[in-house]
């Protein structure tokens, strides 16, 4: 199955695959932002291949490479019983990816979590917007230079009195 | 790291009814300015934790839906990231704290996969064994509180009776009867002791008997069909398209079963049935999790069968520390010893996706390796949490108290949304 999706892949979209990498037994295939609302299309769509269902979006913070984000599509095909991974490289978080809702009503939700912990925007999504985090959060705290800890948590109403002792470089 | 704070960031804790609805707007349009918008929860015993729901009400009838997260959220993934590979491993029980055997699992089979070891085959036949427990004595919370919310009392008190036993036997094997952190990259954290075994076959002999008088209680009952048939329907398709996992998808019709199409720990070596029920509704969810629980019990009788004595850590002083005995006799096995629990163990550069059966469906664990005795990133996709983006979808025309019904359906935990 394997080989079979990449030969289907290679043939639809020539230019659109990056790299293809095999990792444990996982297939991994490189692609651009542009080109992953077709690919997906085309997964989902083709009879031999019918990748029908999304596992899971996952955002991944790269720093210091460059692109530094990347996002990992897991899709599943139920009836051939094969999972594969579209990797996705984001250059730029606020010029993220198309959004997949079209294809799967799923993905609104589950790009809320990448936007909210690692502060990529999925064009298209209107629903991006804090959700476990507080409404008046700032930052995104799954990206590599968010602190951990020892460090006082700003709240809306502290931010500037913490900003103010903080001893970093201001502009 | 400046972020600027916007005016409208500000105002958060004093939005409007108006406003409240415009925020969560794509979920929340209303329909109308004769409609109630209620919020449920979050501290609501029928949301199962501290979910908070915004319930647009005509009438009884929900009109419309919006889930509110996040009360419960701990930064686990983050956390995670912080800690050598054998550290963070006791996060994971804290995110499906009703089968944190699950979560173990998860998390170790995708470090096992990135380091490229596997367990040897007693540690497997050991892990399936406390694996179905778990799912039998997580699926009896779930049996335990859904009847409680659509007000069947005992069963709750029986469950949780049977439940106790279970959780005496992780204590018997893991010192702990909630967060085990039992399981370990490579093997177990140790042998099972000798009651083990008679603890387990006492099981075996008491609890059927014990599945058929929850079945007596509700199967049959009038009221519990009246309030669980029909009621939040999905077809097959749509669950697919909506994420859901588990007994919710299984209840569609949707034969998928991790455990059967992408088998680990040996799966594919058991003779068990995946039950399947073609309604959808509440009632064919309830009825694939009761089923499940036989098929439970079938594979923990022939796992008990190939219970063979034999080593429970794979042979690499790199990721397993040396056994106790050795460390007075042998340099390098203090050496070692040190090591790990001082440094950790360092798996290589790469990714990996790793997903389980867990009691609610798939759970899944992507972890980035970078060289380093510490993950670069551990990312968990829980079927709770994806299961409930399809609320508004089967709550939508249902009468209020039926949208209790089926968020004990969908079986979700709030440690394991929120993370």
């Amino acid at each position: 199955m394997n080989d079979a999706v990449a030969k289907k892949l290679q043939a639809a979209f020539p230019e659109a695959i990056a790299e293809v990498i095999d990792f444990r037994g996982e297939r991994t295939f490189v692609i651009d932002a542009g080109n992953l609302l077709p690919i997906c299309q085309f997964l989902r769509d083709d009879p031999e291949l019918r990748y029908n269902f999304v596992s899971d979006i996952c955002a991944d913070d790269m720093l210091p490479a460059y692109p530094r984000f990347a996002l990992n599509y897991h899709l599943r095909s139920i009836p051939h019983n094969h999972v594969i991974r579209l990797r996705v490289p984001v250059a730029d978080p606020e010029q993220g990816p198309p959004t997949l809702a079209s294809l799967w009503p799923v993905a609104t939700w589950l790009e809320m979590e990448v936007w909210d912990l690692m502060g990529i925007r999925f064009a298209g999504n209107n629903s991006l917007r804090r959700l476990f985090l507080p409404g008046d959060w700032v930052g995104h705290p799954l990206r590599k230079d968010y602190p951990l800890g020892y460090e006082e948590v700003q709240f809306s109403f502290n931010w500037e009195a913490i900003d103010a002792r903080k001893p970093y470089a201001k502009d | 790291m400046t972020i600027p704070i916007t005016a409208e960031d500000d105002t958060v804790q004093e939005l409007t009814v108006e406003e409240l609805r415009a925020k969560y707007g794509s979920g929340m349009t209303i329909e109308s300015e004769e409609n109630m918008l209620l919020s449920m929860g979050p501290q609501h015993p029928s949301t199962h934790g501290v979910l908070r729901l915004l319930v647009e009400l005509d009438g009884e009838t929900v009109v419309n839906l919006a889930n509110d997260i996040g009360f419960l959220h701990t930064g686990v993934e983050k956390n995670m990231e912080a800690k050598t590979y054998t550290k963070a491993l006791v996060m994971t029980d804290r995110l499906d704290y009703l089968a944190p055997m699950s979560n173990n699992m998860g998390y170790v089979l995708a470090v096992e996969k990135l380091l490229g070891v596997e367990a040897p085959p007693r540690a497997q036949v050991i892990r399936i064994i406390l694996l179905e427990m778990a799912r039998i004595g997580s699926h009896l919370v779930w049996l335990g509180t859904h009847a409680l919310d659509l007000a069947a009392m005992s069963v709750f008190l029986y469950c949780f009776r049977e439940r106790e036993y279970i959780l005496d036997v992780f204590e018997m094997v893991a010192g702990q009867r909630m967060m085990v952190s039992y399981f370990r990259p490579g093997g177990l954290w140790r042998d099972v002791p000798e009651d083990f075994v008679p603890a387990i076959r006492q099981f075996l002999d008491f609890f059927p008997a014990k599945i058929a008088d929850y079945e007596a209680l509700l199967k049959n009952n009038p009221i519990w069909l009246q309030r669980t048939k029909d009621i939040g329907a999905i077809s097959g398709e749509d669950a697919i398209s909506w994420g859901l996992t588990g007994a919710s998808l299984r209840g569609s019709g949707v034969d998928w079963d991790i455990r059967k199409s992408h088998p680990y720990m040996g799966y594919e070596t058991y003779d068990f049935e995946v039950p399947l029920e073609t309604d959808g509704d509440v009632y064919a969810r309830y009825h694939c999790r009761m089923r499940e629980m036989w098929q439970s019990l079938r594979i923990i009788e022939q796992a008990l069968a190939r219970l063979k004595p034999g080593p429970i850590n794979i042979d690499d002083r790199k990721i397993v520390p040396p056994p106790r005995a050795e460390l007075g006799r042998s340099m390098e096995a203090v050496i070692h010893h040190f090591k790990l629990w001082t440094e950790g163990f360092s798996a290589p550069t790469g990714y990996v996706y790793q997903s389980i059966e867990s009691p609610r469906g798939e759970f899944g664990c992507y972890l980035r390796g970078n060289g380093t005795p510490k993950p670069a990133r551990v990312h968990f996709r829980t079927p709770s949490y994806v299961n409930l983006a399809s609320l508004p979808v089967l709550a939508k025309g249902t009468f209020i108290a039926d949208l209790v019904a089926i968020i004990g359906s969908i079986d979700i935990v709030l440690g394991e949304i929120d993370r």
